[in-house]
């Protein structure tokens, strides 16, 4: 009971705690929106289907765009951060459960992510690309869940940076992964090597499961994307706990 | 109290602690805490009192040799709910205010102190509202010193819990960490201030390049340096002066020769025997300071 109390408090702490920081907060809420205002409504009128607008379709992909930002930088940031600078070493001598640290973030991440899309669906209907709340929800759903894969990338990353180049090596990561996924500009505009290159990129396959929920994925089954949606996790965490037992080791061991 | 104190606070046997091939931190340390007193680890930066604190609080694992607290594995869930520790953190959060991380931290604890409780005893009222980032040094250290009583811990290990601070607030954490030894907690502190091992504590160990060289209450280290200052004008030069037995050290000074020694009848009668002309005599008690030179003299 009281560890289930831990870690809510934990996250509670997390979420004001990067909701107070602007370098946090400016970033992944209004970068996604920002774009979105840019590409998602100045061309929005474009039809990519009988069916689908641009904006429709953005909707989605700066969606996935922006999801994976809350949880790359909630993640590897702090994480790089907290390790680095002794924090999370302070925390350790006490019996707080490690799980309720990771948790935190993860939860911190979806409020955040949350925020984001539904932030997204209001700009989108003010450019007449409103989905019906059978789409939202299930796009919503998509997208926090999704979003697991990116708090598992962040991690591995945040094990493995330093507490000043963790913000730079993730926008390094985090830029091009999404362009060249097509989360910009829809995947079939870019260049078809791209396109190719596209299919070992985890932003790809949550983009393509998000866009299905709201009909304007390509059709054909998402099982794959799924699949290899889960890879990615397993190979993330994996890194992450190479990462955390090597910390481990430094110190125990 | 009694049963708490019929075992071993916390106990170091034998430790050595090297990091890779080539450094030693610790060399075939021993040292236990004992209950109920305030211990200092006094030592120059890099003497290894860190990495003593961390083998105690179960962050890092002797090379060879035991850390024990409270007779089990520092890493024991049951010693992490009865510890409590201050460490030199570069940065903690500083979008939590005063309030919310003490309130964070006491979640952690199955028996915290209330919250008033901690607020007094850390010397934080009035400042409870404010975000980390928008304290000062002092009260920052205070807040760290507040997150590691919070659960109420019967062993409390402050690592240079005064480092970087300006007098006034330095005292102002002494009487903190006073008011908790009249508790009847067992204490650990690392510091590399004398005044403040002088000041603070029942029993000190001085450590130096790994090893422990001194071991005993404030006054005995004192006396175990000896620790008399000599003023001499003389003719010897620094050099043969300094080659005499007994002398710790020897300086310059304006015309005279200053010596910190653990004898001052031995330096005195080399000296005389060695310069007829010898004059100005004067002997001082030395303080702490040269004591802990004396003692750490390499």
């Amino acid at each position: 009971m009281r560890t289930l109390k831990t870690h809510l408090i934990e996250a509670k702490y997390e979420f004001l705690k990067l909701f107070r920081l602007p370098a946090y907060v400016i970033p992944t809420l209004a970068f996604p929106m920002m774009f979105y205002m840019l590409f998602g409504i100045g061309l929005g009128k474009q039809k990519i289907s009988a069916s689908v607008t641009m904006a429709k379709y953005l909707l989605a992909t700066y969606g996935t765009f922006g999801v994976i930002a809350a949880a790359l930088f909630g993640f590897g940031v702090s994480v790089a951060g907290e390790r680095g600078q002794g924090w999370l070493e302070l925390k350790r001598t006490t019996p707080m459960p490690i799980t309720a640290y990771f948790f935190a973030k993860m939860v911190m991440s979806m409020i955040f992510s949350a925020i984001i899309v539904t932030g997204l669906l209001v700009l989108g209907s003010v450019a007449g690309a409103g989905v019906p709340l059978t789409e939202a929800l299930p796009l919503m759903g998509v997208l926090l869940l999704g979003s697991i894969t990116f708090c598992a990338m962040g991690l591995a990353v945040g094990y493995f940076a330093g507490p000043n180049s963790a913000a730079a090596i993730v926008n390094i990561i985090y830029l091009p992964m999404s362009f060249l996924s097509g989360l910009w500009i829809p995947i079939f505009v870019l260049p078809r090597a791209i396109q190719k290159l596209a299919y070992v990129l985890p932003p790809f396959h949550f983009s393509q499961i998000a866009l299905n929920t709201i009909g304007a994925g390509r059709g054909g089954s998402m099982l794959p994307h799924v699949i290899a949606m889960i890879i990615f996790t397993i190979l993330f965490l994996a890194i992450a706990y190479a990462g955390y037992r090597r910390d481990e080791g430094k110190m125990y061991g | 109290m009694t049963n708490i104190h019929a075992i071993v606070p916390a106990l170091l046997a034998n430790v050595t602690k090297s990091y890779g091939d080539n450094v030693i931190a610790l060399r075939d340390v021993s040292l236990d805490i004992h209950p109920g007193e305030l211990n200092a680890l006094l030592g120059p930066n890099g003497a290894g009192k860190t990495t003593a604190v961390k083998l105690l609080l179960g962050l890092a694992a002797p090379t060879s040799g035991i850390a024990r607290v409270f007779n089990a594995d520092p890493r024991d869930a049951a010693n992490r709910a009865r510890t409590g520790a201050m460490l030199q953190v570069a940065r903690v959060p500083e979008t939590l205010r005063v309030r919310e991380h003490v309130k964070l931290f006491s979640t952690y604890y199955p028996d915290p102190l209330p919250f008033e409780q901690v607020v007094a005893a850390a010397g934080l009222s009035g400042i409870e509202s404010k975000k980390f980032g928008d304290l000062s040094g002092g009260q920052k250290q205070r807040v760290l010193f507040a997150l590691a009583i919070c659960g109420n811990p019967d062993l409390l290990i402050l690592d240079e819990p005064t480092v970087g601070l300006d007098v006034e607030a330095r005292r102002g954490m002494w009487t903190q960490i006073r008011s908790f030894v009249a508790k009847g907690k067992s204490i650990l502190l690392t510091t590399h201030y004398l005044e403040e091992a002088d000041a603070l504590a029942d029993r000190v160990v001085v450590i130096d390049r790994g090893r422990i060289i001194a071991e005993g209450s404030p006054a005995e280290i004192k006396a175990r340096a000896a620790g008399k200052r000599i003023r001499v004008r003389t003719r010897l030069s620094l050099d043969e002066v300094r080659a005499l037995p007994f002398v710790a050290s020897a300086s310059n000074g304006g015309g005279t020769i200053e010596i910190t020694t653990t004898s001052s009848d031995e330096v005195l009668r080399a000296l005389m025997a060695r310069d007829t002309s010898l004059a100005d005599i004067e002997i001082t008690s030395a303080g702490l300071e040269d004591a802990f030179l004396a003692l750490t003299a390499r």
